[in-house]
């Protein structure tokens, strides 16, 4: 073969074999190389140089480590990921009976934020916080990792064996077995615990809830002959009545309620009236804070409050206040009312229930035609169920993704008990305090890596898939379920896609755009029902058991932490509470009267503590003075006191679950007797990002107005400042006319974001999910305190101001910026969502040395980090202190790794969103509207070559409003929902626009009168009260 | 080369003891002669150190090694370790920024203006207050650096030429304008120090005993000749310098007083600021030249150049001075009032009676009360009333300019943001560090560089030659 090869030659030398050819033949260079710039050879002063800079450069680099690049491209790149471009996937979120359906945007494979489904006819497009903030639980680096048997690592083989002989020994044995768990929402996932029943046919299915409902259930047993809870629509209403019902907040199924509330809030010049909302309740809620009308009640009033409206009703005048006025203002809105309490108990949901029935509001505002799955929890079968572990009577108990431990009001009895139980098993996704009693855990995947159905309502559906394949070994609780009932090998996709598809079918619809679309509906039959319960007998019940004493707690959920399933994540733990503005701890909330009889203080979040002790119970806790606490209250919020979940959430506030009473046999958030304070010497601070409570009267920052004003005036309330001059012959002019500056002209676009303050209840969706979305940092409770809290977007609650009346003598003589301070006892609450105001004047941009925040050529205040030197001097000169400091590297670093989790591991670091910098130490940093998103949408537009279209381009505080109280949009589009809603008049007139001119009589931008010209307008505050 | 005329003249003329003049009290007592002078200011530089010398620097570098620790943690941790927060994004660091900067006025108005106006008495004290002066602005400089989140980035506040393509610094920016004004105040401030030291930096030279002496007085002081037309050159130098340096005086503290005038913010947003800080300015630069002299004339026996004298005239100015700021803050408050901006009256009546009304009155009580104390002759003339008030001054402006930034940003519009601001250690810690920085390096001027012009001091030597009194 050799023979036949071609010859190529190097050149003529190789032919002629060249003598020196062939000398340098065999050395790698046989050609003179110009290392050297010296012909003769030999190293000249050049060289020299070169090589000592060569030679330290190389050296100086080799001792440097190598930073570890992690991001490592697809060897093969799946068909739907495409880097930078993000996947949506339609998915449900189920937690302890609420319900949300919701997109999931995951970005290279990884989930990072949660919106709304908007093409849930149930939630529509709603989320709340703790959905928003659920992501991050996903990243939680304290999940179990594998399944455990008695604390120690096990394999799923040896787990399985061990659990299914267990199982079958109990079960021969003919020993009782029990699965408990929180409400299913998932039908597939009953029909998979009836094929265990099946299987081990001792076993019983108890359910729970960590706030039972069970006495709206049996009250509508009692008065329709169906143990249902309705569908309350409040969308309807035109007067609402709430009874300690925090239905904004945590009643329930608050995303859908709050969505439906503020439809009827909402104000336009074609609908110039909105609902009228009545409050009866002992601690100041989300909900009461938004009432139009709210008198603090303390619990066991409260009810009383309930039979005296009933009786109201009736012509009989009572004296707690309001009622009167609001038997007669329901009188007037027959059939279009709404009145809801939060009792548990039955008789007092009886009387609701015939005050209902009374105003016919049964097929109108309530529909007990499409009962909802929520709260099914049933009180007598779980404390059977306690009974029967304390005997020793069960062999096996499984608990489904639920923690009865912490979050009951025995779970220190269960854990104890669990002693005498031969198997106990949980298949929590994460440690807690019932994962540390049992003896086998086999963890669940996060609901994000799961298959799913779930029936929130009747004949809506609505399917989960999993975004992200299983990070740890973990395993589908069903799958465990099936394969503990001799199902081998058991699928449990195919499962629910086979066990769907006929269903689907039978609609219409396959099974790929039910999944694309989360969603789908069944119609389903219903018969009518009709009224009949004994309200007299309630009544009487309800005499006899609320006799009311003169310290009564009012226990309550937090609209962050809620029943602290989530409470190892910080998002949740560092949002404000809407009301208290206090982060990280739970507390006693106590009236002003009763601190000051106590001569306790609270100034800056310091107060004394207390040894707050119920029915036997002591636990030590934090006070803060709560304006609106009905006086002979106090409140206290569960979700916290946390003992085995995690790094954030343990050690922290008490828990208050096993304070919770029993009324007329069923489970009481309301504690109306044996309840005792003894006040501390010990001081304790309360991590507030708010701590002035009043807004000082200023009108320039909130402008509200009552409804009968708006009627006449549809600009009443609102605030015109006027400045002095002598250009004008009036002498005065508004302060938008005079300035230094030429103004901008925005060719394109000119961002701009409206918020009704009407709309806005508050709830901090649009908190978490700026959080969630720009990769804010969480600080811990040391800086809070500190007051460096984070955030780009904050909601800042005001209260009123106290009358005169209220005042008491040494009050009187204070000076009037000083009474201003003082907060009505019972307060008027106002909720501003305050973030970068994006001036088109803007003060922060003249001030920064070094130009690193600067003007967009589309209105924005952009910041650059990388430019930032940190001097703080646009803070300082920002009117509205949005802007925030990065006072320490908080990520990757050791002193926040347990409060800042998602920048400090490599797992939590997952959620970050790789479209925004992670800001480094001592820059400054600030809302930017998202121009992420706003770059993306031109993006998109450009790609498919067309115009922006209002809406394609959606900031994430707007997307996650439930009440869809925030307009984002292009203030230069005509068309846009945001120019249409300001009633933007464009004069183009002028070469540059100072501002766009805004029709809307009820807008207006905070401080107006210094003239920065902010691009976020707002929408005066209107209540529908009567005049004074 | 110079001769020592002082000799020649004062064996002629020493049996002349004639009398002063009858029109005013001589700037120098004691009867000096032009050899007097000479020895007594060389005697510091040419002598061992003394025990109190070294007493004082040990202390100096002591709180300067305290202080770079504090400032250490501060660039390591971040600005974190101090106590700002999200609303009061300056306290301690501008605070003391400011007032080293008020300080540092005295010096150039001692030399330039008071040269310009002819006022001979500043002779004797303008060399340390010119050096009290560099110093203090080094100090005050260090704050822009130090409170930067990014201080290894400071060199962006400089409008060099960059590879970042069209990136410039923000010419509308008052911190910026800062950099100019405090870097132009600084070298115009050290060249005038520095011509000003030659003459008498060439004395030590003639005078050194030793090598090392010779040669590093040698080299400082140029060459310096003592002809006639190196004289004549050096007089319009100074009167040049003196020119350029008048006008900073005014424009300096204007400059950083814009830095809160022109923001929004009530109580910063004042167009009194520029002359109300440049009045104040003078006022503590003038309490801290006393302070130090007084010290200086005590430990190194300068009482006959630094006279009773001299130490009334500064009190005069600290009493004109001093009420001017009080009027200011009057004045202010009037505006406040008047011009109906319920923000700024909120503001104004925040500082006084609000959570920091105790630095408030603390402010009145050493910048407005205390100074007219010095309208009794019996007080300006007490040197032990004088060194306890110029302290209580220096301490009312530092709070005044605490008053300022801290009460104005911490309650400004929304009440949401409202909160309150508490200094750490390292709040504490940094201070001190300028203060072991200054004190560090006032010690080893007054050790190494004559502490009195003695060539200026000698032209006002009643009768050169003769002993007077």
């Amino acid at each position: 073969m050799s023979d036949k090869r071609k010859q190529y030659w190097k050149g003529v030398e190789q032919l002629t074999n060249d003598p020196a050819f062939v000398k340098n033949a065999q050395s790698e260079f046989p050609e003179f190389l110009p290392i050297s710039d010296n012909p003769e050879g030999g190293s000249s002063r050049r060289d020299f140089l070169k090589m000592m800079g060569f030679g330290i450069a190389a050296a100086s680099l080799a001792a440097c480590e190598a930073p570890v690049r992690k991001a490592i491209p697809y060897v093969n790149k799946p068909v739907d990921v495409d880097p930078g471009i993000p996947n949506y996937y339609a998915s449900t979120y189920v937690q302890g009976g609420d319900y949300s359906s919701i997109v999931v945007r995951t970005r290279e494979g990884r989930p990072i934020k949660i919106d709304g489904n908007a093409l849930s006819p149930l939630t529509k497009g709603c989320s709340n916080s703790q959905v928003e903030a659920a992501v991050l639980s996903l990243y939680d680096n304290e999940r179990l990792r594998n399944p455990k048997k008695g604390g120690k690592d096990i394999s799923w083989a040896d787990l399985d064996k061990e659990v299914t002989s267990k199982l079958d020994k109990i079960a021969a044995a003919s020993h009782e077995i029990r699965i408990v768990s929180n409400t299913i929402l998932s039908p597939s996932t009953k029909k998979i615990l009836e094929v265990f029943k099946d299987k081990y046919p001792t076993t019983k299915h108890v359910v729970y809830d960590t706030a039972s409902s069970e006495g709206i259930l049996l009250a509508n047993e009692r008065s329709f002959g169906q143990k249902i809870l309705p569908t309350y629509d409040f969308s309807k209403a035109d007067v609402i009545v709430g009874f300690g019902a925090d239905f904004l907040g945590t009643w329930i199924a608050p995303i859908q309620y709050a969505h439906q509330y503020t439809q009827t809030r909402k104000i336009s010049d074609t609908k110039k009236t909105m609902s009228r909302h009545y409050q009866f309740e002992g601690n100041l809620s989300l909900t009461g804070a938004n009432a139009d009308y709210r008198t603090p009640l303390k619990p066991s009033d409260e009810t009383k409050a309930v039979v005296a409206l009933y009786q109201a009703l009736d012509g009989k005048k009572s004296d707690i206040p309001r009622i009167n006025n609001a038997a007669s203002d329901l009188k007037k809105a027959t059939g279009k009312s709404l009145v809801v309490s939060g009792s548990n108990d039955p008789n007092v949901q009886i009387v609701v229930n015939a005050i209902n029935n009374k105003l016919g509001n049964y097929g109108n505002t309530i529909d007990l035609t499409t009962p909802v799955n929520y709260r099914q929890g049933n009180e007598t079968e779980y404390s059977e169920l306690l009974a029967e572990v304390k005997t020793g009577k069960i062999g096996a108990v499984i608990f489904y993704n639920c923690n009865p431990i912490y979050n009951t009001q025995s779970g220190a009895d269960l854990a104890k008990a669990l002693e005498k139980v031969a198997l106990t098993v949980s298949t929590s996704d994460r440690p807690d305090e019932t994962t540390k009693f049992v003896e086998y855990v086999a963890p669940d995947n996060h609901f994000l890596e799961s298959w799913g159905d779930a029936n929130p309502a009747k004949g809506h559906y609505s399917l989960s898939q999993p975004t992200i394949t299983n990070i740890f070994d973990t395993r589908q609780a069903q799958a465990s379920f099936m394969t503990w009932a001799g199902v081998i090998q058991f699928d449990y996709f195919e499962y629910l896609k086979s066990g769907w598809e006929s269903t689907l079918a039978g609609i219409g619809l396959i099974w790929d755009q039910a999944l694309h679309d989360g969603v789908f509906a069944i119609p389903e039959n219903s018969e009518d029902v009709i009224f009949e319960a004994d309200v007299s007998a309630a009544i009487s019940a309800i005499n006899k058991a609320y006799k009311g004493s003169d310290l009564e707690l009012s226990i309550y959920q937090k609209v962050g932490i809620g029943d602290g399933t989530q409470s190892n994540n910080p998002w949740l733990q560092e949002m404000p509470d809407p009301i208290t503005k206090a982060t990280w701890d739970n507390y006693v909330t106590v009236s002003q009267a009763w601190a000051n009889e106590k001569g306790i203080t609270f100034i800056e979040g310091k107060s004394n503590m207390v040894n707050l002790t119920v029915n036997g119970i002591t636990l030590k806790v934090p006070v803060v003075i709560q304006p609106g606490q009905a006086p002979g209250s106090i409140g206290l919020s569960v979700g916290y006191g946390r003992t085995s979940a995690g790094k954030v959430a343990d050690g922290r506030g008490v828990n208050a679950y096993p304070l919770i009473s029993k009324i007329n046999g069923m489970e009481s958030y309301a504690v109306i007797s044996g309840v005792s304070v003894e006040v501390l010497e010990d001081i304790y601070q309360v991590a507030q990002t708010q701590t002035q409570q009043t807004y000082m009267g200023r009108e320039t920052v909130i402008q509200e107005t009552i409804l009968s004003e708006y009627q006449k005036n549809p600009g009443a309330g609102r605030y015109h400042p006027h400045i002095s001059t002598w250009q004008e012959e009036s002498g005065e002019t508004h302060p938008g006319a005079l300035t230094l500056w030429k103004g901008h002209k925005y060719k394109n676009h000119h961002w701009g974001l409206a918020i009704d303050l009407n709309t806005c209840i508050g709830c901090s969706a649009c908190h978490v999910a700026c959080q969630a979305e720009n990769n804010i940092p969480v600080v811990g409770r040391e800086e809070v305190i500190n007051r460096r809290d984070m955030h780009w977007l904050r909601i800042d609650r005001y209260y009123s101001s106290a009358p005169d009346e209220e005042l008491d003598d040494d009050q009187k003589d204070m000076m009037d910026s000083r009474k201003l301070e003082l907060v009505a006892a019972n307060p008027e609450v106002t909720f501003q969502p305050m973030m970068c105001q994006h001036c088109n004047n803007a003060p922060c941009e003249t001030v920064c040395p070094v130009a690193a925040t600067t003007h967009s050529s589309e209105g924005l205040n952009q910041m650059t980090y990388n430019r930032c030197v940190g001097t703080r001097y646009c803070a300082n000169n920002c009117p509205y202190k949005v802007r925030r400091f990065n006072w320490f590297k908080y990520h990757d670093n050791s002193k926040f790794e347990n409060v800042n989790t998602a920048m400090n591991s490599d797992l939590g670091k997952m959620v970050l969103n790789p479209d925004v910098t992670v800001r480094s130490r001592g820059v400054m940093e600030k809302c930017s509207m998202c121009v992420q998103r706003i770059q993306d949408g031109k993006l998109r537009a450009k790609k498919a070559n067309r115009p922006l279209k209002d809406g394609d381009i959606q900031v994430a505080c707007a997307s996650s409003c439930p009440t869809e109280g925030m307009v984002f949009g292009d203030m230069n589009d005509p068309n846009s929902k945001i120019s249409k809603l300001l009633k933007i008049n464009d004069t183009e007139e002028a070469d540059y626009l100072i501002t766009k001119e805004i029709g809307e009589p009820r807008a207006y931008h905070v401080l107006e009168e210094i003239g920065v010209k902010p691009n976020v307008t707002y929408l005066t505050k209107i209540r529908n009260k009567d005049e004074a | 080369m110079a001769i020592p005329v002082d000799e020649i003249i004062v064996k002629e003329e020493k049996q002349n003891l004639a009398t002063v003049s009858v029109i005013r009290e001589p700037l120098v007592t004691g009867g000096k002669t032009v050899h007097d002078v000479t020895e007594d200011i060389c005697r510091q530089v040419e002598g061992k150190p003394t025990l109190s010398w070294m007493l004082a620097m040990a202390m100096s570098l002591g709180t300067l090694g305290i202080g770079a620790y504090c400032v250490f943690m501060l660039l390591w941790e971040g600005i974190g370790v101090w106590g700002l927060n999200k609303t009061v994004g300056w306290a301690w660091d501008i605070t003391n920024f400011v007032w080293w900067v008020g300080i540092g006025h005295a010096g150039t108005l001692i030399s330039a203006i008071l040269l310009l106006f002819r006022q001979k008495w500043r002779m004797s004290i303008n060399r340390a207050a010119e050096a009290m002066t560099i110093f203090a602005v080094i100090c005050a400089a260090m704050f822009p650096g130090l409170h930067m989140g990014r201080i290894w980035m400071a060199f962006w506040v400089l409008p060099l030429p960059n590879t970042f393509g069209s990136l410039w610094v923000n010419f509308n920016s008052p911190l910026l304008w800062d950099v100019f004004a405090i870097s132009t105040y600084f070298t115009v401030s050290l060249v005038f120090w520095y011509i000003g030291l030659i003459p008498d930096f060439a004395s030590i030279r003639d005078r050194a005993k030793n090598k090392i002496s010779k040669a590093v007085y040698g080299a400082l002081s140029f060459g310096w000749d003592g002809a006639a037309k190196t004289w004549m050159r050096y007089e319009s130098v100074a009167l040049i310098l003196a020119g350029l340096a008048t006008p900073l005086v005014l424009s300096v503290h204007t400059i950083v007083s814009f830095d809160f005038a022109t923001s929004v913010i009530p109580g910063w947003h004042t167009t009194i600021f520029p002359p109300y800080f440049v009045a104040g300015a003078i006022f503590s630069g003038f309490a801290m030249v006393l302070t130090l002299m007084i010290i200086t004339r005590k430990t190194f026996k300068l009482e006959d150049y630094i006279t009773i004298g001299h130490i009334e005239l500064m009190n005069i100015v600290i009493i004109i001075t001093g009420s001017i700021v009080g009027i200011a803050y009057i004045t202010e408050f009037f505006i406040a009032w008047y011009s109906g901006v319920e923000a700024e009256q909120y503001a104004f009546l925040n500082r006084m009676t609000g959570p920091y009304w105790w630095a408030y009155w603390t402010m009145m009580t050493c910048n407005v009360i205390s100074p007219q104390l010095f309208w009794f002759k019996k007080i300006r003339t007490n040197i032990a009333a004088t060194f306890i008030l110029s302290i209580v001054v220096n301490i009312g402006m530092w709070f005044e300019r605490f008053v300022i930034i801290v009460t104005s940003l911490h309650r400004d519009y929304l009440p949401s943001s409202w909160a309150m601001f508490y200094p750490t250690i390292y709040d504490v810690g940094v201070y001190l560090f300028t203060f072991g920085l200054f004190g560090t390096a006032f010690l080893l001027f007054a050790k190494f560089f004559p502490v009195i012009n003695m060539a200026e001091v000698k032209s006002i030597i009643k009768t050169s030659s003769r002993k007077v009194g």
